[in-house]
């Protein structure tokens, strides 16, 4: 059995992920879009909301992959700091932008049903607040990795970043729950049984949540392999100059 | 570390230190501010807290990029990476020194500016204690963005987009507690939540301080 930690040499990853790669965006693609039909064409309409209902199937599964996607970059920068594997900070690197877009989907997605069923597109309540503000995160993040010419210095700086980044989005996530009441209604999907959310939308839902779940893994992937060659690019230019 | 204090504020308060900058600053906004909305004396009174925070923390901002750039340029940094007192002390008296050059200022101007933006006379002091329990945690979150970014050619703007967000959390606990004095409600939590923050802070974030430094000085 191979460990998990031989993905940490950039060949073995490259290999692998040479393969791996267009699987993972097929089946990508495939689900997302399974699940996105199903829960466009093939649910009822909601009896209050109408049809502005379907727009869960984008919402949600952004907003989950918004924060996953600060998670995953929080353990590759902890890996990156503790066992030093390239692989990993340039995971983190090529995680972010994915971040930001489905912080932006999430808050436009959001701001499009807001409309017709709050009456406004944008309301200052905690949840809104915190993904506007771990929108600010991401910025911040992908900003600082592009001012940073050396890469190993970027790979560091960011990664002490991303640490304190986290411990102060959570408190700032407190502090906006602190700060106003909500208008957001409260988790849709619970493991705890009795949930609200009926099954009709729930198994579209799952669906589309993976569908983006392998998206996001995709564009990592692809990410990542683009970072070790414009690394390897560096390096050859390099031995260019010096022989 | 005391000769470094006062090292440093010596440089901060004599000529070209930029000492009193960020109250000058602070100043025109609460006059710019008036300006903007209005002397709705009602309107001025609801935003006062808010202003008075954002403005302090936007002057606090203005004199980050210079904790370390200049030390960093005539490399007396790297002095003091090697010097035999540990790092995360030289961070934290730098930290202390920008506190007590624009921090502490701040919270003596307040009251003041307090007066033309019409806040509340019941007010006066939350804004007085949030200030002083809130600044020393902007000016070690401060420090903390001012390391990561010494390295770097043009960091003023990176600077502001990096250390802002950092800032919530006490921007709004600090504005909280004055806005829930002016009101007149129980101000307990926010008081007690921004005294954590700022422990918090001040405990924790010089190790981070110190590790970017060591990472930006190799």
């Amino acid at each position: 059995m191979s460990s998990f930690w031989e993905y940490a040499n950039p060949r073995r990853f490259m290999r692998t992920t040479d393969w791996l790669l267009p699987v993972a965006a097929g089946v990508a693609l495939v689900v997302t879009a399974i699940g996105l039909i199903w829960g466009f064409f093939f649910t009822p309409d909601d009896f209050r909301q109408g049809s502005t209902v379907k727009i869960i199937f984008l919402h949600v599964p952004s907003a989950l992959m918004a924060i996953n996607a600060w998670i995953m970059m929080l353990v590759a920068s902890l890996i990156w700091v503790v066992r030093r594997h390239h692989v990993s900070a340039l995971a983190a690197k090529a995680a972010a932008p994915v971040g930001l877009v489905m912080t932006m989907i999430a808050l436009f997605t959001g701001a499009v049903w807001g409309q017709p069923m709050w009456g406004t597109w944008w309301a200052w309540d905690p949840r809104l607040t915190s993904f506007l503000i771990l929108f600010l995160f991401y910025l911040g993040y992908i900003a600082l990795w592009s001012a940073i010419d050396d890469p190993d210095t970027g790979a560091d700086l960011t990664a002490v970043l991303c640490l304190v980044g986290t411990v102060f989005a959570l408190l700032s996530r407190y502090a906006a729950f602190f700060w106003s009441q909500g208008l957001h209604q409260g988790a849709s999907l619970s493991l705890q049984p009795g949930t609200r959310v009926d099954w009709a939308y729930k198994a579209p839902l799952y669906v589309s949540m993976t569908g983006f779940a392998l998206i996001f893994v995709a564009l990592v992937l692809a990410g990542t392999r683009t970072e070790i060659r414009a690394r390897r690019m560096k390096a050859l230019v390099a031995r260019e100059r010096m022989a | 570390m005391i000769a470094l204090l006062t090292r440093d504020l010596r440089l901060a308060i004599r000529a070209g230190g930029g000492f009193g900058l960020g109250l000058a600053f602070f100043l025109i906004l609460a006059v710019l501010v008036p300006l903007g909305v209005g002397p709705e004396p009602a309107v001025l009174a609801a935003i006062a807290p808010g202003v008075l925070w954002v403005g302090a923390l936007l002057a606090c901002l203005l004199s980050l990029d210079r904790i370390f750039a200049l030390d960093w340029e005539d490399g007396s940094l790297d002095l003091l990476a090697t010097a035999p007192i540990p790092l995360e002390g030289v961070v934290t008296v730098k930290a202390f020194a920008h506190w007590i050059t624009t921090g502490l200022p701040l919270v003596l101007a307040a009251p003041v500016l307090g007066v033309l933006l019409n806040l509340p006379t019941g007010a006066f002091g939350w804004l007085v204690v949030s200030l002083l329990l809130g600044t020393p945690a902007l000016s070690v979150i401060g420090t903390f963005g001012a390391a990561l970014t010494v390295g770097l050619k043009r960091g003023g703007l990176l600077l502001s987009l990096l250390v802002l967000p950092l800032y919530i959390p006490t921007l709004v606990f600090g504005a909280e507690l004055v806005a829930r004095g002016a009101a007149g409600l129980p101000t307990q939590s926010a008081l007690l939540l921004l005294a954590g923050i700022t422990a918090g802070s001040v405990a924790i974030l010089p190790f981070a301080s110190a590790a970017v430094i060591r990472i930006n000085l190799r």
